[in-house]
């Protein structure tokens, strides 16, 4: 799926990375425990959370991720936003909740992927 | 050509806000000198893990990775103040960390369980009111 396609989906405001909306992306992780993300993801290259402080795209960053998606409403604070677009990260911003955001990317064939340990 | 490089950072204790800045630039130096994406990740995962763990739980310290042919080996060092039961601190869910942590996103005991899962080689020296020595391998 196109990074384009999940913003679509989620109506969300793209907060930076325009450049690269175009990226293919195949799976996901929705998480707000940033060491569960980097005991356990793998290949996901999304990552949809509730938090919204600078060490969520240094977490995203340390484990290759190329999209946050920030939901219920959330905006980074700037400072969050610049560190993503100097990682060349995708930011997206929407107003649905956890649940219903990756219900609705997985549903549309974002898969969860294989994760590491298990 | 030298036996390894080095590289130093004070890690600021003071600001869970720069936290894994280190790490971040650590990453940066290694993707240029061409490692493979394996050890990169590896490397800095467990990097940033035990930066977080120096500014949550130790008032900041220092970091010193030297990176050989075969190996680069990463060393965290604090004056804080020292774990008294390594063995439980390791397992995993294990945490002493505020709920302020929590709500950021860490502080679920996952760190140094982590450290140890992405590294090949894991050695902890601390001292109670004295401050942790971590010392961490991965092989190339
Ligand atoms: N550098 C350190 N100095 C003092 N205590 C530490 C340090 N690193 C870890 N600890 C202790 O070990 C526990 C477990 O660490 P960790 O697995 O990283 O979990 P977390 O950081 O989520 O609490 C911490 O809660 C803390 O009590
Ligand atoms: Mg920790």
């Amino acid at each position: 799926m196109k990074i384009r396609r999940i913003a679509e989906l989620l109506e969300a405001e793209v907060l930076c990375g325009e450049e690269n909306l175009d990226g293919e992306v195949h799976s996901a992780c929705g998480c707000d425990m940033m060491s569960d993300v980097l005991a356990f993801v793998k290949e996901q290259a999304v990552l949809i959370t509730g938090l919204c402080n600078p060490q969520v795209v240094r977490t995203a960053e340390m484990m290759d991720m190329r999209c946050i998606v920030f939901v219920r409403g959330k905006i980074p604070p700037r400072e969050v936003i610049e560190l993503a677009d100097e990682a060349g990260i995708v930011v997206l911003a929407t107003n649905e909740r956890m649940y219903v955001a990756c219900g609705m990317l997985y549903q549309c064939g974002l898969s969860g992927g294989s994760f590491l340990n298990g | 050509m030298a036996d390894s490089v080095n590289f130093h950072f004070d890690i600021d204790g003071d600001n869970f806000t720069s936290a894994g800045e280190a790490s971040v630039m650590i990453k940066k130096l290694l993707r240029q000198m061409e490692f493979s994406p394996d050890v990169i990740r590896r490397v800095s995962v467990a990097m940033y893990e035990g930066e977080i763990n120096m500014v949550i739980h130790a008032n900041g310290g220092t970091a010193d990775v030297n990176v050989f042919c075969d190996r680069i080996e990463i060393v965290l060092k604090d004056n804080g103040p020292g774990i008294a039961d390594v063995r439980l601190a390791m397992q995993e869910g294990y945490s002493t960390a505020p709920d302020n942590i929590r709500s950021l996103g860490f502080g679920a005991g996952m760190g140094l369980p982590n450290m140890k899962r992405y590294t090949d080689d894991m050695r902890i020296e601390s001292e109670v009111g004295r401050g942790t020595t971590i010392y961490m391998t991965v092989n190339v």
